[in-house]
């Protein structure tokens, strides 16, 4: 009989307590995922007793006052803080956002922080992406097209055909889709996960692209495309509202369509 | 301790630092024309600041009504206060028309006029017929424009093949003899120092918005190129200038576009008066953004603001209507909603004018090519650096960038960059040994760093600094005001001998970089708030309560400050290129700015 067991450093330890400061009547406390890779140590989890009335709205805002107030070793991605830049996405309250745009008020309780799920972790809240980001490029998410685009002017395309685009081209590359996706769990090797599919889908929605058939073509596999089983968790996840499902699901449409 | 530390050598023919908007443009061209090309960059490229830029990119194309290239040049003068160097201007506004229809060729995805062109809007400053009628010149992909415009860089660069350095930190130039031979980096994730060897490097660093305390900026904008080069013994140029944005959310500083303006939203005051009227009668809300920044600060000032403590103002774009906000403006529907608690269609948005923006930055040339004053040469190039973005002054904005101008430049100047590296260097040509004093003050630049011991946290020197820029080099400037602000700043930047980087891993360490950024950040707002001391008239974004005229006879000149290593400031002068690239056009003698 197979025999699961995981491997000992992935065991999470009890961490630090630190206290709010004196004086301080209305905290939260923030509980966050700690891995330091030159420890040797596992990982463990850290409590932050955080004064609310001197800290802004947003998990991001608790995570910096912590970093600039209590222990400026806490790593984490961040960036534009406004939701459009996706570094700062990680498990918060059981589900991944991103820090900058989840308010704390929204959150009932203790304020619990994970690295987002199923990746490697590089250090407390930093994950590997790397393989993420090599399965977006897989997908030659550019234009591809046979017909020369007019020398001095833009190539014409329809309010309408441009529309189809709506929904696609936002995705800030943040990973809370894929990450949360059970299928993507078991099979980030060869699934290529949301993400990318909404991706490749940006660019087959779009009519100024004459690679559809050589996209399909490339999905048209077990694994790539066809481990999605529309639990549609990426679309709950998305902090950007946007439905990477759908877009699966017109990908296999299309798919389907062009058996004829 | 220097030896400690790994290091792994590489060799390019050109290496960008920074993956923005102009660092991808140019690695992507640079790798297209054969060249060998590194592109190294602390956050992964869709990350970079770019993305946040809403509004537009400004080009003539005439797609929504009449429109030249000349109305445009004319148009960045003014906007620019006349401090604008008008060759760089007339390069870029002539190049923007074809640099803009290479983009949507790339595949950004653009809006859509009804005839299927580019849609474009009004923005600030931006006329037709020199002054005379509002332009629709913005091309914009709803108000995600920069999102739109950096990821498919990001893609093109992929296809192109491009070789990145994701989540490397950048940490000094390798000089020699006046020269620039190449780069070093600290990669994040291994802590390793990667040390590149290049027949060009190119700055495409950003600016240093977060000198501030409340900017629009991203935490990562802290201007590391211009900060390199201050080390590197060469100036900065009119960093006095900074732009305050009319429209961050009161509060969060999160920006929201000219653009809502562009499609008819308006400022109102506490008497709900639509006050921009009396301050610019033609133009309105879209006079240029230093015009509109003042008068809310005045209205403010005079005790109109609206709240509770009467501190802001509202921005209002209920009348727009539903479809309007959901085609054009979704994104900044979504930012009130999650950052002012404000339905976009049934209340107003509270703002503020909020740091967005350095006009100043690493002089260049219109090529990209860093330029210095040597030997009372004003345009001596430095070899082997360019640079290019927010980061460069080439100065096609002067004084006061007017808005679409800057997705406008990294375009633009990025494309410049890529065509001079083909011209000026051989593929695959031999490189001259360094030697390893050549990379020895960057080594001991990031040793003293890492083993900063001291009892004061970097995020407490940090904070002190942006509060102080944020009440010493505001919207209004006073002599007096900047005085005290440089005297605060001199402490600040001696409190940095007591820092403490906690973090002594080498793996993934933020503490030490945001030390770096730190040191980086100080050394460029002491180059800001002198300048603003320095400079005694009131020209663009620097509006001086005690010299409230443009003084042309005296000051119709570029800033140059360099900083030794306490940060104390010398000053020096460029001037204006009061000329054009070619017969096309004419020059644009100054004359009053009223909008």
């Amino acid at each position: 009989m197979a025999e699961f067991r995981l491997p000992s450093n992935s065991i999470i330890g009890p961490g630090k307590h630190f206290p709010a400061p004196e004086g301080a009547t209305n905290t939260r406390t923030v509980k966050v995922y700690r891995y330091d890779p030159d420890s040797g140590k596992n990982p463990h989890i850290d409590s932050y007793e955080v004064d609310m009335d001197s800290c802004g709205p947003m998990v991001l805002d608790a995570i910096l006052k912590i970093k600039n107030e209590m222990d400026s070793t806490l790593t984490f991605r961040r960036s534009c803080r406004e939701g459009i830049c996706g570094s700062c996405a990680m498990n918060i309250d059981g589900g991944n956002t991103l820090a900058c745009t989840m308010a704390i008020a929204d959150i009932e309780g203790d304020i619990t922080i994970y690295p987002l799920p199923h990746q490697p972790v590089v250090k407390d809240l930093v994950s590997d992406l790397t393989n993420f980001y090599a399965q977006y490029a897989s997908v030659e998410p550019w234009i591809k097209s046979d017909t020369p685009a007019p020398p001095d002017r833009e190539r014409l395309q329809s309010p309408e055909d441009r529309e189809k685009l709506d929904g696609a081209y936002e995705c800030i590359l943040c990973a809370c889709c894929s990450t949360s996706c059970p299928s993507y769990w078991w099979n980030s090797d060869r699934f290529l996960g949301p993400a990318a599919l909404l991706a490749s889908y940006r660019w087959l929605a779009d009519t100024r692209d004459d690679a559809t058939g050589d996209r399909l073509d490339e999905l048209e596999d077990p694994f790539k495309l066809y481990r999605c089983h529309t639990i549609m968790n990426c679309a709950t996840v998305c902090p950007k509202g946007l439905n990477p499902a759908k877009a699966i699901a017109e990908t296999k449409k299309m798919l389907v369509q062009r058996r004829g | 301790m220097t030896n400690a530390y790994k290091i792994i050598d590489h060799t390019y023919d050109v290496v960008i630092v920074g993956a923005g908007g102009a660092g991808l443009r140019a690695t992507l061209g640079m790798a297209a024309q054969g060249l060998s090309t590194a592109c190294i960059t602390k956050v992964f490229p869709t990350r970079s600041h770019t993305v946040a830029a809403q509004g537009g990119m400004s080009a003539s194309l005439g797609n929504m009504g009449e429109d030249h290239w000349n109305w445009h040049m004319y148009d960045t003068i003014k906007g620019s206060d006349w401090l604008g160097d008008q060759d760089a201007i007339e390069y870029m506004c002539r190049e923007a028309v074809p640099a803009v229809i290479e983009l949507e060729h790339f595949g950004v995805p653009f809006s859509r006029t009804e005839e299927g062109k580019i849609y474009q809007r009004p923005f600030g400053g931006m006329t037709t017929n020199f002054g005379e009628g509002t332009a629709q010149r913005t091309c914009a992909a709803a108000d995600r424009t920069g999102h739109a415009i950096l990821h498919t860089l990001y893609q093109q660069s992929l296809k192109h093949h491009a070789e990145f350095y994701i989540e490397h930190f950048a940490i000094d130039l390798i000089m020699v003899d006046g020269e620039c031979k190449g780069v070093i980096s600290l990669d994040l994730a291994t802590g390793e120092l990667h040390r590149y060897q290049a027949h060009t490097v190119v700055l495409a660093t950003g600016g240093c918005g977060r000198t501030y305390f409340s900017a629009t900026s991203a935490h990562t904008c802290t201007g590391d190129g211009n900060a390199m080069v201050l080390r590197a013994g060469l100036p900065l140029q009119d960093m006095e200038f900074v732009q305050f944005h009319p429209t961050g959310i009161y509060g969060a500083g999160v920006l929201i576009t000219e653009g809502v303006r562009g499609e008819g939203g308006y400022l109102t005051n506490n008497d709900g008066e639509r006050f921009m009227e009396r301050y610019a009668p033609n133009a309105k809300d879209l006079a240029s953004r230093d015009v509109v920044s003042r008068s809310m600060t005045m209205e403010i000032n005079g005790g109109r603001g609206v709240g509770p403590d009467n501190d802001h103002c509202f921005l209002n774009l209920m009348h727009l209507g539903n479809d309007v906000i959901e085609k054009r403006l979704p994104g900044i529907a979504e930012s009130a909603r999650i950052f002012a608690g404000v339905d976009v269609n049934k209340e107003p948005i509270p703002v503020l004018p909020t740091v967005h923006y350095n006009m100043g930055g690493i002089p260049t040339n219109y090529h990209g090519e860093v330029v210095t004053l040597k030997d009372g040469d004003p345009d001596t190039v430095v070899p082997g650096l360019m640079a290019i973005g927010e980061a460069a002054c080439v100065s096609v904005h002067g004084a006061n960038r007017l808005g679409s101008n800057s997705l406008l430049d990294i375009v633009v100047f990025g494309r410049a960059a890529a065509l001079r590296a083909a011209e000026t260097i051989k593929p695959g040509s031999a490189h001259k040994p360094l030697k390893p004093e050549d990379s020895a003050p960057a080594l001991d630049h990031l040793d003293r760093i890492r083993n900063a011991s001291g009892a004061t946290g970097t995020a407490q020197i940090r904070d002190t600094m942006q509060r102080t820029m944020q009440k010493h080099a505001a919207v209004f400037r006073t002599g007096e005001s900047l005085e005290q602000g440089l005297e605060k700043m001199r402490n600040v930047v001696d409190s940095f001998d007591d820092v403490r980087v906690e973090d002594k891993n080498l793996i993934w360490n933020t503490d030490l970089v945001e030390t770096l950024e730190l040191e980086n950040l100080l050394h460029q707002a002491q180059t800001i708030i002198y300048g603003a001391n320095n400079r005694p008239e009131s020209r663009g974004a620097h509006a001086r309560d005690d010299f409230e005229d443009r003084d042309d006879a005296n000051w119709m000149k570029h800033t140059l400050a360099w900083t030794d290593e306490r940060a104390n400031v010398t000053v020096d002068y460029r001037p204006v290129h009061m000329y054009t690239l070619t017969d096309d056009c004419e020059v644009i003698p100054p004359k009053k700015r009223v909008y």
